[in-house]
């Protein structure tokens, strides 16, 4: 009785992954479909594969280029992660490994600025974006993404440097090791997949976002996620078009989070969760 | 960046003569200051202009009748059908999706706890969707799945004589709603596997030793240790939602009653330039968000000081 109940939830769970996963896998085929066969019903699984919408995506069929968008997400999320590590590791070091006193209030204030919801400082950013020429420009995003994403990082960064055994630094600083390498040396081999895992986390939001880069880009800081709005009215045959740009938009960001999987819990719920 | 805090934080320690006491607590708080202003500088005084924009009468293509109006804005706010409609859209959406992925991610939760062939690739495959660009995910339901002509909804009631809806123009709500349950399933999944996964698994050997069922166990040990696992998950999940914008942008442009309030606070500056009446809207998301964020931040001060405690 109990193998055949454990059988049975092991085939349910498979049953439920693949249907989660069924919409993914759908998309996945009907990007290399011809438009023709994309857009049947009943649906042609077995339709002959091309990369017909890729090429269309890529810019083939004389429609805008996605590279200037998937630059634009690049530099914004690889720049704004890098500047919330600069931000967020002195900040975690001063909250964990030699906090400051209250250091507790500080961590939770951090946290209490994620819970604001974006959206309510999104004109008078606007409006300061305006009055200072910065609309349209990425560099804007770059600070308002690392803005958003310090409180997370600061919350994860602390939980993984508190990991580190004060008696293993203790050790080195006796044995005369001097901070920088007590930190290069010590800590970091330690804390480093951690510090991996919340730069992914970091990456995978700012990619996402797309009420601020809606809102504050235009023609020449457009954002992946902006440009992928242009397919929100359908015109024509160009269902296996959308099916590869969301593909290929959210490559990135299924790479970064399979490989943060482990941590991924652990940022999410603002290291709250271990 | 070590460089620069380096030889702050190193002189308490490595200097003959110590500094002062103020001295040294400034060198230990110095590591933290850049992101303290940072933060503040930029998320907080964005607020405090919102709140000062709320109380003005300025449209923004009529710059010069901005006016002070005192709670106008508040009372229009409130009294207009179409954003008192969106409030109401906003606590449906975000219940709706919130207690829907919170009781799919638990029975997925419970099913991935147990130990089957392929139980690694049954995770990634349900982690997925939460790995798809928003955007992206709000275009596949759209277009891909929901599409009354081509949709693989339709496509798959097709092979059964099943009928043809449009589903978006018949349940639109229900439309958004579905999309981000399949979402943030995932999500509640992982934090609530977190939760069994620290289960103290010799008080539930000692339970079955005397007898208890499987059903027993559930109800009486690992429900009660979930608790603050669902209550963190139901939290953070409608901090997440009641800021959706993707979903309710790109399914229904906010049309057909589904406009919540970020995507009215979008509407109404950006394309009607009614600043105050935006920054009213956004005050009122602020507040409803606050009170969220006060239950939240108990839930995680209490699992963190259990973390600290323990360690």
């Amino acid at each position: 009785m109990r193998t055949v109940r454990r059988h049975g939830a092991g085939l349910l769970a498979w049953f439920a992954g693949i249907v989660f996963f069924l919409p993914i896998a759908w998309m996945a085929l009907t990007s290399f479909h011809s438009e023709a066969d994309a857009a049947t019903n009943p649906p042609s699984f077995t339709a002959a594969l091309t990369l017909d919408g890729y090429r269309a995506f890529f810019g083939s069929d004389g429609g805008a280029s996605p590279w200037p968008a998937l630059a634009n997400s690049a530099v914004a999320s690889l720049a704004s992660t890098l500047l919330v590590l600069l931000l967020a590791l002195p900040a975690a070091y001063a909250l964990s490994i030699r906090p400051v006193r209250k250091w507790t209030d500080v961590l939770f204030f951090f946290l209490s600025t994620k819970m604001l919801p974006a959206v309510a400082g999104l004109l008078p950013v606007y409006l300061f974006a305006k009055d200072a020429g910065l609309l349209d420009n990425i560099w804007l995003l770059v600070v308002l993404y690392t803005s958003m994403n310090l409180p997370i990082a600061v919350w994860m960064m602390q939980s993984f440097l508190a990991e580190v055994p004060v008696a293993v630094i203790e050790a080195a600083r006796v044995d005369g090791a001097r901070l920088p390498v007590v930190l290069t040396r010590v800590v970091a081999p330690i804390a480093l997949p951690g510090i991996a895992a919340t730069a992914l986390i970091c990456f995978i939001f700012s990619w996402n976002e797309l009420l601020f880069a809606r809102v504050l880009t235009g023609v020449v800081a457009e954002t992946a996620p902006v440009f992928l709005t242009g397919f929100i009215t359908s015109q024509g045959l160009f269902l296996a078009k959308v099916c590869a740009a969301s593909l290929v938009i959210s490559l990135p960001v299924l790479a970064a989070g399979f490989a943060a999987q482990d941590k991924l819990v652990q940022g999410l719920s603002l290291g709250a969760v271990k | 960046m070590t460089a620069t805090t380096a030889p702050l934080t190193r002189t308490p320690v490595r200097a003959a003569r110590r500094p002062p006491a103020r001295l040294r607590a400034w060198a230990t708080r110095a590591p933290l200051l850049p992101a303290l202003v940072f933060l503040i500088a930029v998320t907080q005084l964005p607020f405090v202009a919102t709140l000062v924009i709320s109380f003005f009468d300025w449209n923004a293509l009529y710059p010069k009748a901005r006016r002070f109006t005192g709670l106008d804005n508040y009372r229009q706010v409130l009294t207009d059908a179409d954003l008192r409609h969106s409030v109401w859209t906003t606590v449906l959406l975000t219940a709706a999706v919130v207690l829907a992925s919170l009781v799919l991610g638990l029975v997925l939760a419970l099913l991935l706890d147990r130990r089957f062939r392929g139980r690694g690739i049954v995770r990634t495959l349900l982690i997925a969707p939460f790995l798809v660009v928003p955007v992206a995910a709000a275009l596949l339901w759209k277009h891909v799945l929901y599409n009354p002509e081509y949709g693989l909804l339709n496509g798959l009631s097709h092979y059964v004589g099943g009928p043809q809806p449009d589903w978006i123009s018949r349940t639109p709500l229900l439309a958004v709603e579905v999309s981000l349950v399949w979402q943030w399933t995932p999500f509640m999944m992982l934090i609530l596997l977190a939760g069994l996964q620290s289960r103290d698994q010799q008080q539930i050997e000692a339970a079955r030793v005397d007898g208890a069922g499987d059903w027993q166990i559930f109800v009486h040990l690992t429900l009660p240790h979930l608790r603050r696992y669902l209550e963190l998950g139901a939290l953070l999940g409608s901090i997440y939602i009641v800021q959706n914008f993707d979903a309710v942008f790109t399914i229904t442009s906010g049309g057909l009653g589904t406009a919540n309030l970020p995507y009215t606070v979008y509407q109404s500056f950006y394309q009607a330039h009614e600043n105050g009446l935006a920054s009213a809207a956004g005050v009122l998301v602020v507040i409803g968000s606050l009170v969220l964020a006060t239950f939240a931040l108990r839930v995680v001060s209490s699992l963190f000081r259990e973390e600290v405690s323990r360690a």
